[in-house]
């Protein structure tokens, strides 16, 4: 099942249900349980041979674990790999968007963390934001950006949580960057040093 | 709210008969001073007094945009329509003073694009001229197709040609040539911008191959300016100025509201920009929404009409102007 | 010269203020006695002789100190001005037009020739010189946006228009309202404001953005907009957050007249003529306390307004810690009595 968030600021990302779209090539990026929203699509394709004789599929197992790789693998498309992590597939995505020409249609589904990367890597490579696919599938930790230090913290699943660069408690904020594809972390005792709340665990 | 920007008054420096269907005008300041910069795509609207009749139309602006000693526009005849081209081809002549709007761009080149795919049409073909203009000083890379029905009427294409070789390619009708549309749209590489502007069929024919083939919406871009149609007579009250005034065949909602000296903002007159668009008070009959701007919500809800495009049949139509 | 500029600071010992003639033409942005969100933009022409309004950037007695200060908060995050590859065309519109205006509004202080592209900048307060060619960025130190923004008061950024929507994705931001530049570039408008309460619902950016996407060339428009800082910090940015933050806690009744600040932007949006973007200057103006009641129209005035302020905007602009230190320092200069309509003093 897609995922349904409550109401959020504006800038807060919303995820749509992945559908097979006419194209000259599928580039189909996974992690976790986002493999499922594309053997969803690819079930409820008109023509789903067609499609997967033109798609490149990239999976990554979940921030929970879930690794669903064979499943994809099964499906027969024309080029199909399992990836340890994001990080491990960044310079293949990069390639296959350099080598892209336009008519390529990009689907990603998955945790927030990899769909904001998946958009982040189209847009640097030319292609307007809006043409991606997205969909939310599996664990809603979050990826978070301390607007203090700039580092970036992956699976983020409690607010407040200690930023992983320079160690200040942060809250977490719906506000999300495209660009940086991340959410805000703001310092949550600035103004008074070491009131910090106990921290809920609100991203599973 | 509406702030409008100060009007340019010009004179008609140069007349140029391009071909059979096409004049080129040339304005510059009265006062002698520089016309404002502008950007690639923009357009004017050229206020004209047709003997009695205000007649205001909007033109794209064909010069080098960075010329800021004069604009130019490109003029197609229109013997079927309201009289503006006809105007301006039969007694638009250098030395005659004019006033036109401050340049505005409803057909902008997005900044982003790695490469800019123009398709152009006949007169379609304005817009691109001060767009391939900048892009050229700014070293943007683009490509032209452009389709005329005879080499006479394919206006500026030598010169496009001659300046720009390989990047220009000119489809005639009359040699059977056309554009492989769904070709040129598979070769393009990634951050490619496609711009369509020419007749509405052209355009409607290009959105949907390049929505066929995959290519985003926000990737794809065109303009149409929409003549004011022609149409039957209709009666209108504006209830804000306490006026009932009756909109003639070949007068648009819009001048008819300006006829009657109440203020309304406008700036694109074609239906693309949202300007002018005015709530509807109490519609009794059938407003035909001719605009771009209204969405299929607001346009069968009829509380909203773009009074520079769209008319009215029916009993009464009360607009709060 | 006509108008020393103070050598003055703001931060560490804060010896910022504001002379006579300063608060007399401080833009005190309450045309009535409550405040509410609205759209309120008006055509930003020449104003009032004297006032902030006279000219299309004001520059005033903080001039070369904000500048010292720009230049130190740039030295210690360079992120505080960036400009997306696309934005570089935008970022020349913006120096044309800041150097033309500055030029034709402040003679004595700045002159600008031009041979064609050859272009010569002189900035006489801050002893610049520069020969450059126009459009051509590599023979200025900085981009364009940055160059000038570098010698212009206020924040900048620069919006792209398509797709309907405004993107913010070129900016300088060093005296900002708490929020980050190098978080916020690429948003659409609705993006970028989405942490602001209450104005969502009434549809208030709605509006605001339909109004801009025609704003048209040659036809600027301002508006203002407020909040409060503790010390005259200029860069109350949220990367520096847990650098100011504390000084909140500390004020007290004795020096709330000194330490409290109004803080008032005064934004205007230019449509740039080779680019098609906005130009969005917010330039910050502020006021101590002490300074605000020496105007008793506007000590009674900025009473009612804090007063009645919806705690949800109060928590927004980041001063519901402080209102009742606030209200009990300004209610003894508001004795009742009626304002006249207008932001003017009596």
């Amino acid at each position: 099942m897609t995922t349904s968030f409550p109401p959020a600021m504006r800038s807060r990302p919303v995820y749509g249900v992945l559908t097979a779209r006419p194209g000259t090539g599928h580039l189909i990026v996974a992690d976790g349980e986002g493999a499922d929203a594309v053997t969803d699509m690819i079930a409820a394709a008109t023509d789903a041979a067609a499609m997967l004789a033109r798609s490149h599929i990239i999976y990554v197992p979940g921030p929970t674990g879930t690794d669903r790789a064979e499943t994809l693998r099964a499906l027969g498309a024309a080029q199909f790999h399992r990836s340890p992590s994001f990080a491990a597939c960044l310079p293949r995505l990069q390639k296959v968007l350099a080598d892209a020409q336009m008519g390529m249609q990009i689907y990603v589904a998955g945790t927030e963390g990899v769909i904001g990367q998946v958009q982040q890597q189209a847009m640097l490579a030319g292609l307007p934001w809006q043409a991606v696919q997205t969909e939310h599938r599996g664990s809603t930790v979050r990826r978070v950006q301390c607007v203090h230090c700039k580092g970036i913290t992956e699976a983020v699943r409690t607010d407040p949580f200690p930023c992983s660069h320079c160690g200040l408690n942060l809250f977490v904020r719906d506000h999300y960057s495209r660009r940086i594809a991340a959410f805000q972390g703001v310092n949550i005792d600035a103004e008074d040093p070491g009131q910090v709340p106990p921290p809920v665990e609100r991203f599973a | 709210m509406s702030v409008g920007a100060p009007k340019i008054p010009v004179r008609v420096a140069e007349v140029v008969e391009v071909n059979a269907l096409i004049k080129r005008f040339r304005f510059v300041r009265r006062d002698g001073g520089p016309m404002p910069v502008f950007s690639g795509g923009a357009h004017v609207v050229v206020d004209m007094d047709d003997h009695g009749t205000r007649r205001m139309n909007p033109y794209s602006l064909m010069s080098d945009p960075a010329d800021t000693s004069g604009y130019e526009i490109s003029v197609r005849r229109d013997d079927a329509g309201r009289g503006g081209s006809l105007f301006l081809h039969r007694h638009v002549t250098p030395g005659m003073d004019l006033v036109i709007s401050s340049p505005v761009n409803l057909f902008p080149l997005d900044a982003r694009a790695r490469k800019h795919l123009m398709i152009a049409g006949g007169i379609g073909i304005t817009p691109f001229l001060s767009q391939i203009a900048a892009l050229s000083r700014l070293g943007g890379r683009f490509e032209l197709h452009y389709s005329a029905r005879t080499r006479d009427l394919a206006a500026y294409a030598d010169d496009l040609t001659a300046r720009h070789g390989d990047k220009v390619r000119l489809y005639l009708d009359d040699q059977g040539q056309a554009i492989d549309l769904n070709r040129l749209l598979q070769g393009q590489p990634l951050g490619t911008h496609l711009y369509v502007c020419g007749p509405k069929g052209m355009i409607g024919w290009v959105c949907r191959t390049a929505e066929s083939l995959g290519w985003p919406k926000s990737a794809v871009h065109s303009e149409e300016f929409l003549a004011p149609p022609v149409g039957l007579p209709f009666q209108v009250q504006l209830a804000t100025s306490g006026k009932t005034i009756t909109v003639g065949p070949a007068q648009s909602l819009l001048e008819a509201i300006e006829a009657a000296g109440v203020d309304a903002p406008y700036l694109c007159r074609g239906g693309a920009c949202g300007e002018c668009e005015t709530d509807v008070l109490g519609c009794d009959g059938q407003i035909a929404h001719n605009d771009h701007w209204l969405t299929d919500e607001q346009k069968v809800g009829n509380t909203k009409i773009m009074p520079c495009v769209s008319r009215f049949q029916g009993k009464t139509l009360i607009l709060d102007r | 010269m006509g108008l020393e500029f103070n050598d003055e600071t703001f931060r560490g010992d804060y010896t910022f203020r504001n002379s006579a003639k300063a608060i007399a033409r401080f833009p005190f942005p309450f045309a009535e006695d409550s405040y509410m969100y609205s759209v309120n933009m008006e055509p930003h022409l020449p104003g009032r002789p004297g006032s902030v309004f006279e000219h299309m950037f004001d520059v005033d007695e903080h001039y070369v100190a904000e500048m010292r200060d720009r230049a130190q908060v740039l030295a210690e995050d360079p992120l505080r001005c960036q400009s997306l590859p696309h934005m570089t065309l935008a970022g020349w519109d913006l120096l044309e037009l800041i150097m033309e205006s500055k030029a034709r509004d402040y003679p004595q202080w700045f002159s600008l020739t031009k041979d064609g592209n050859r272009w010569h900048w002189i900035n006489r307060p801050l002893q610049i010189e520069q020969s450059f060619t126009f459009l051509d960025e590599t023979t200025l130190p900085y981009g364009p946006m940055e160059y000038i923004t570098r010698q212009t008061q206020g924040d900048f950024t620069l919006q792209d228009q398509r797709d309907d929507n405004l993107w913010i994705e070129a900016g300088m931001v060093t005296t900002q309202a708490d929020w980050s530049l190098d978080f916020d570039i690429g948003m659409s408008f609705h993006e970028w404001h989405a942490p602001v309460p209450l104005a969502h619902e009434m549809r208030v950016f709605d509006r605001a953005l339909k109004f801009l996407l025609n704003l048209q060339l040659g036809a600027p428009v301002r508006r203002f907009n407020w909040t409060m800082t503790v010390d005259p910090l200029l860069d109350t940015s949220p990367e520096n957050y847990p650098k100011w933050g504390p000084s909140k806690t500390t004020m007290t009744p004795e020096t709330i007249g000194h330490r409290q600040h109004l803080r008032v932007e005064l934004q205007t949006l230019h449509r740039l003529p080779r680019s098609n973007a906005i130009v969005f200057p917010i330039r910050c103006y502020l006021i101590k306390f002490e300074e605000l009641v020496t105007v008793p129209k506007w000590a009674r005035r900025l009473h009612r307004v804090v007063r009645d302020i919806p705690d949800e905007l109060a928590t927004y602009k980041g001063f519901i810690r402080n209102k009742p230190l606030m209200l009990d320092y300004l209610s003894k200069y508001d004795d009742g009595a009626p304002t006249s309509p207008g932001i003017w003093p009596e």
